[in-house]
C-alpha cells in the first residue's frame, strides 16, 4: 500500500522540473549568450515525468486492491468564503488513474523524444520547462476532486498550449497561431466557467462526489443548461465544431508538442470532463443528443478535410479532430466506456503517428509538404514500419488498438438504434482509412519528389532517442486494444465503478455484432486499397481531380477546410472591427475617456488647494501627528 | 526600603535634569554627553526594578556602544560652530510645542494617577537575572530573537553599503 | 515608599522631554538623540510593568528593543553622515524635497 498523501507527488514532480529548467533557461538570454547544458536539462525534465509515471503505476496497483475504488487526500483548504468552500483535494479513481498513467507514460516518451528533436534549439530549457508545466497542468486536471481545481488545470493546459504553440514566437505566423488557440479556448472556458457557477448556485457544492449525490436536487431544465455550457467548454478544449479552428493551426509548435497536445493531454480534457460528470450528463438526453450530433458532424467534417491537405501535420491534426468527434459520438450515445476506451487507444497511436511524422520532418530538414516527400520507406525503415502500425491502428484493422475501440463505438451507435448515425460514422471510418493510407503511401512510397540535393543527402534514420519512443508506442498501439475485447472487457470492468448504470436493452443478437465487425473491417480495407489504387497505382490522380470541372469545387471546399476560417472572419471578426472602429471608438474616446480624465482633473484641482500643507519641514509633520494623537486620546477618553 | 526611595529620587532627578540639558545644549557633543548621563541614570532605575541583565546591557550597549557611536560620528564630521543651524525663534517654538504637549501630558499624568497604587513586594533574587531572562528568551522568544539577529546583520550590511557610497 | 506610578511618571516626563527636543531643535544630531531618549523612556515603562506583573516578557521585549535600537542607530547615523556630506548642513529645515 502506498500512502495517499503521496498523490501530490504525481503532479508536483513535473512542476518542480518545470521550475528548475524554467529558472535555468533564464540564464540563456540574448545578452548573456550562455550555453545551456542540454544533458542536465533533459535529465531533470525527463526524470520527473518518468518518476511520476512509476508513482502512478504504484497507485494503480494499490487502487486495484481496494474494495471501494477511491483514494482521496485533502491537502489544504484552498478557498473559503461564505458558503463556498474549496479544498485542494486530489482524487484517484479508476478513470483518473487510467488518465494519469496515459499522461505520464506518453508524456515521458514525448519528453525523451524531444531531447533529440529539440537538440541545439536556442530555447531548449524553456521548451522543457513548458513541457513539464503542461504535464503538471494536465495531471492537476485529471486528479482534481472538485471543479475549481479542475478549472485550474484546465486553464493551465490552455496557457501551456499557448506558450508551446507559439514557442518559436519570432515567427509572427506561429505567434498568431498561439493566440488563436488561446482565444478560441477562452470562448469555451467562458461556457465552462458559467456552468461551474450554475452548479454552485443550484446545489452549493463543487465536489465531484457531492455533485453526484445531490444531482437529483436539480430540475431537468437547469441540468440541460449546465451540461450544455460545460459542453461548450469541452468543445473548446477538444476542438469540436464550431470551436475546432485552433487545433489545425496548433501545428505551428514543435512536433512533439503537437503529439502531446493531440495524444495525451489537452484535447482529451473535454472527453474526460464529460465522463467525469457522466451522472449529470445521463440525466439530460437532449444534451447527449447534441453531443452525439456535434461529435458525428465533426468526425465527418474533419475526415473530409483531411483527405486533401498536403501538410503532413495538418492531415494528422484533422484526423485528431475526427477521432475526437468519434469519442464525443460515443459519449453522446451514452457509451461512456467506449468513448473513454477510444481516448485511451487513440492516445497511443496518435502519439505514435505524430512522433513518426516528427521523425520524417526531422529527416526532411523541416519540410512538411507531403508532395515533396516520397519513397522514404527504404531510407527510414523503423519510422516507416511504426508509422504503418499507427496507420493500421487508426484505420481500424485488427488486431491493432484502434479496431477494438472504434468498433465498440460503432457497435454502440448501431445498438442505440440510430441507423443514420451508424452509416455516417461508417462512411467516416472509410474516409479515415483512406486519408491515413494516402498519407502513408505518399510519404513512404513512390519516388522522392524534392529536388534539393542538400536535403536529399541529409535524409537519414532518426537518432536513438527518437526511435525508442516510436518502437515502444508501436508495441503498445498493437496490444492495448486487447484490454477492451467486447463482452470480456477488462477496461469496462475497471471503469464500471464510476460510470452510471444504464438499462441494458439487448436489441440485437451477438451474431449481429460479429457481422458489423466484419463490415467495418471490410470498409477499412476498402479505404486502404482505394488509397493504394489512387496514389500508388495511378499516382497522377490529384492533377486529374483538380482539372475535372465537376470535382473541382468539392476539392477546393475540402482543401480550404469548408471555409470555416473565412466565414468566421467575415461574420464575426470583420463586423466586430467595424463596430469597434466606428461606434465604440467614439464612445470610448469621448464618453469613457472624458469621464476618467475628468475625475483625474478634479483630483488634481482638489490637491492643488491642499498642497501647501506639505511644507517639507519635518517638524510640521510632527505637529500634525501630535495633534492627531491628541484627538485620538480625547476620543478614547470620552 | 528607605535606600530604595532615596536612590530612586537621585536617579530620576539626574535622568530628568540631564535630559533637559541634552535638549538645550547648542553643540551636539555636549548634548551627547548629557544623554550618556541620562542613560546611566536610567540603568540605575532598571537596577532598582531588579532587572539585573538589563541594567548591564543598558550601560554596555546604550551608554557604551550606541552613545560612543554617536559621539564618534559627531567628531568624525568635525562639526564647527558655523555649521550648526541657527536656532532662531526658539522661544516661539517652545511655547507652541508646550501648548500642544501639555494637554497630552496632563491626560497621561491623570491616567497614571488613576491607576491603582502598588508598592513593590519582595521578589526572589532570580527575577531578571541573566539565567532566567536567557532561558526565557531562548524558549518563548526564540523566533523574535533570531529575527532580531538577522535584522542586525542586515543593518551591518546596510551601513557598509551606505558608508561606501560616493556622492 | 516608591510605587509603580512614580516610575511611570518619570518615564512620561522623559518621553515628553524627548518630544519637545524633536519639536523645537533644528540640529539633526539632537533630534536623533531625542528619539533615542523616547525609546528609552518606553523601555523604562516596560521594565516597570515587568516588575509589577512579575513577568519577564517586558524585559525580553526591552532586550529586543535595545537590539533594534542599535541597528537603528547605526543606519540612522550613517544616513546623517551622508546627508551632512551631501548638503554641508545639519539643519533639518534644509531638507525639504517633499515640499508640495
Amino acid at each position: 500500500m502506498i500512502d495517499s498523501k503521496f498523490l501530490l507527488l504525481i503532479p508536483l514532480l513535473p512542476l518542480i522540473g518545470s521550475i528548475i529548467s524554467g529558472l535555468y533557461s533564464l540564464l540563456n538570454s540574448e545578452k548573456t549568450n550562455y550555453k545551456i547544458n542540454e544533458n542536465l536539462v533533459s535529465f531533470i525534465s525527463c526524470a520527473t515525468p518518468i518518476i511520476s509515471f512509476l508513482i502512478s503505476l504504484m497507485f494503480f496497483l494499490s487502487l486495484n486492491n481496494l474494495e471501494e475504488k477511491l483514494i482521496t487526500y485533502n491537502f489544504y483548504n484552498w478557498i473559503s468564503s461564505g458558503y463556498l468552500n474549496v479544498d485542494f483535494e486530489l482524487m484517484l479513481d479508476p478513470l483518473s488513474s487510467m488518465m494519469t498513467i496515459v499522461i505520464t507514460f506518453i508524456g515521458s516518451l514525448i519528453h525523451i523524444y524531444s531531447i533529440s528533436y529539440m537538440h541545439n534549439d536556442r530555447g531548449f530549457a524553456r521548451y522543457f520547462s513548458y513541457l513539464n508545466l503542461f504535464t503538471f497542468s494536465m495531471l492537476i486536471l485529471v486528479l482534481a476532486k472538485n471543479l475549481p481545481l479542475m478549472f485550474l488545470g484546465w486553464e493551465g493546459v490552455g496557457l501551456c498550449s499557448y506558450l508551446l504553440i507559439g514557442f518559436w514566437f519570432q515567427d509572427k505566423e506561429k505567434a498568431i497561431a498561439g493566440n488563436k488557440a488561446f482565444i478560441t479556448n477562452r470562448i469555451g472556458d467562458l461556457g465552462f466557467l458559467i456552468g461551474i457557477f450554475l452548479i454552485f448556485w443550484q446545489i452549493g457544492t463543487l465536489d465531484f462526489i457531492d455533485i453526484n449525490q445531490k444531482v437529483s436536487e436539480m430540475n431537468l431544465e437547469i441540468i440541460t443548461l449546465i451540461t450544455l455550457l460545460l459542453f461548450v467548454g469541452a468543445m473548446g478544449k477538444s476542438a469540436q465544431i464550431p470551436l475546432h479552428v485552433w487545433l489545425p493551426d496548433a501545428m505551428a509548435g514543435p512536433t512533439p508538442v503537437s503529439a502531446l497536445i493531440h495524444a495525451a493531454t489537452m484535447v482529451t480534457a473535454g472527453i474526460y470532463m464529460i465522463v467525469r460528470l457522466n451522472v449529470l450528463y445521463s440525466l439530460s438526453p437532449f444534451t447527449l443528443s447534441i453531443v452525439a450530433s456535434i461529435g458525428l458532424f465533426t468526425a465527418f467534417f474533419a475526415a473530409t478535410v483531411a483527405i486533401t491537405q498536403d501538410d503532413i501535420k495538418k492531415v494528422l491534426a484533422y484526423s485528431t479532430v475526427s477521432q475526437l468527434g468519434y469519442m464525443f459520438l460515443g459519449v453522446g450515445i451514452g457509451a461512456y466506456t467506449a468513448g473513454t476506451f477510444h481516448l485511451f487507444t487513440h492516445a497511443f497511436f496518435k502519439a505514435l503517428l505524430f512522433l513518426g511524422s516528427g521523425s520524417v520532418i526531422h529527416a526532411m530538414s523541416n519540410e512538411q509538404n507531403i508532395w515533396k516527400m516520397g519513397g522514404l520507406f527504404s531510407k527510414m525503415k523503423i519510422t516507416a514500419i511504426t508509422f504503418c502500425i499507427g496507420t493500421l491502428a487508426i484505420s481500424g484493422i485488427p488486431p491493432f488498438a484502434g479496431f477494438f475501440s472504434k468498433d465498440e463505438i460503432l457497435w454502440k451507435v448501431f445498438e442505440s438504434g440510430n441507423i443514420l448515425f451508424y452509416i455516417i460514422a461508417l462512411f467516416t471510418s472509410f474516409l479515415t482509412a483512406f486519408y491515413m493510407s494516402r498519407l502513408f503511401f505518399v510519404v513512404f512510397f513512390g519516388n522522392l519528389r524534392i529536388k534539393d540535393e542538400n536535403i536529399i543527402s541529409h535524409i537519414h534514420e532518426s537518432p536513438i532517442f527518437m526511435i525508442i519512443p516510436l518502437i515502444i508506442l508501436a508495441v503498445f498501439s498493437t496490444i492495448v486494444g486487447f484490454l477492451g475485447i467486447p463482452h470480456s472487457s477488462l477496461f469496462e470492468s475497471w471503469l464500471s465503478p464510476i460510470i452510471v448504470k444504464q438499462n441494458e436493452i439487448q436489441h440485437y443478437q451477438n451474431s449481429m455484432e460479429i457481422v458489423l465487425m466484419f463490415i467495418s473491417v471490410l470498409i477499412a480495407i476498402l479505404g486502404i486499397s482505394s488509397a493504394y489504387y489512387f496514389y500508388v497505382v495511378k499516382n497522377n490522380i490529384v492533377e486529374n481531380l483538380y482539372n475535372n470541372p465537376k470535382l473541382k469545387p468539392i476539392y477546393k471546399m475540402s482543401y480550404n477546410k469548408w471555409y470555416f476560417d473565412e466565414v468566421y472572419r467575415d461574420i464575426i471578426i470583420k463586423p466586430l472591427y467595424f463596430i469597434s472602429n466606428n461606434i465604440l471608438f467614439v464612445i470610448d474616446k469621448y464618453l469613457i475617456d472624458g469621464f476618467v480624465n475628468g475625475i483625474s482633473k478634479l483630483y488634481s484641482a482638489m490637491s492643488y488647494a491642499f498642497r501647501d500643507i506639505q511644507s517639507g519641514i519635518v517638524r510640521h509633520y510632527a505637529y500634525f501627528m501630535i495633534f492627531g494623537m491628541f484627538i485620538i486620546f480625547l476620543i478614547s477618553i470620552f | 526600603m528607605i535606600a530604595n526611595t532615596i536612590f530612586f529620587w537621585i536617579f530620576s532627578l539626574i535622568a530628568v535634569i540631564s535630559a533637559l540639558f541634552m535638549i538645550t545644549r547648542k553643540h551636539p557633543l555636549s548634548s551627547a554627553l548629557c544623554l550618556v548621563i541620562t542613560f546611566i541614570a536610567l540603568s540605575g532605575l532598571y537596577g532598582l526594578l531588579s532587572a539585573k541583565l538589563l541594567f548591564v546591557i543598558q550601560i554596555l550597549v546604550y551608554a557604551g556602544a550606541i552613545m560612543s557611536l554617536i559621539i564618534f560620528s559627531i567628531m568624525l564630521l568635525n562639526v564647527k560652530e558655523e555649521n550648526l543651524p541657527k536656532e532662531d525663534n526658539i522661544k516661539k517654538r517652545v511655547i507652541f510645542s508646550s501648548l500642544l504637549l501639555l494637554p497630552m501630558f496632563f491626560i497621561i499624568y491623570l491616567s497614571i494617577e488613576l491607576y491603582e497604587t502598588y508598592y513593590f513586594q519582595d521578589i526572589s533574587s532570580d527575577f531578571g537575572s541573566i539565567k532566567s531572562l536567557g532561558l526565557f528568551l531562548f524558549t518563548k522568544y526564540t523566533l523574535p530573537f533570531e529575527i532580531v539577529s538577522i535584522l542586525l546583520l542586515i543593518a551591518l550590511l546596510g551601513v557598509v553599503v551606505l558608508a561606501k557610497r560616493k556622492i | 515608599m516608591i510605587s509603580t506610578q512614580d516610575y511611570l511618571i518619570v518615564s512620561a516626563i522623559l518621553f515628553f522631554i524627548g518630544v519637545l527636543g524633536v519639536l523645537t531643535r533644528k540640529n539633526l544630531f539632537i533630534i536623533f538623540m531625542s528619539i533615542e531618549l523616547m525609546l528609552n523612556s518606553v523601555n523604562l515603562t516596560f521594565v516597570t510593568f515587568s516588575r509589577f506583573f512579575e513577568d519577564l516578557t517586558g524585559q525580553a521585549i526591552v532586550f529586543l528593543v535595545i537590539a533594534v535600537a542599535a541597528a537603528e542607530a547605526a543606519i540612522g547615523l550613517s544616513i546623517v553622515i551622508l546627508i551632512f556630506k551631501n548638503k554641508e548642513s545639519l539643519n533639518i529645515d534644509d531638507f525639504n524635497i517633499m515640499k508640495g
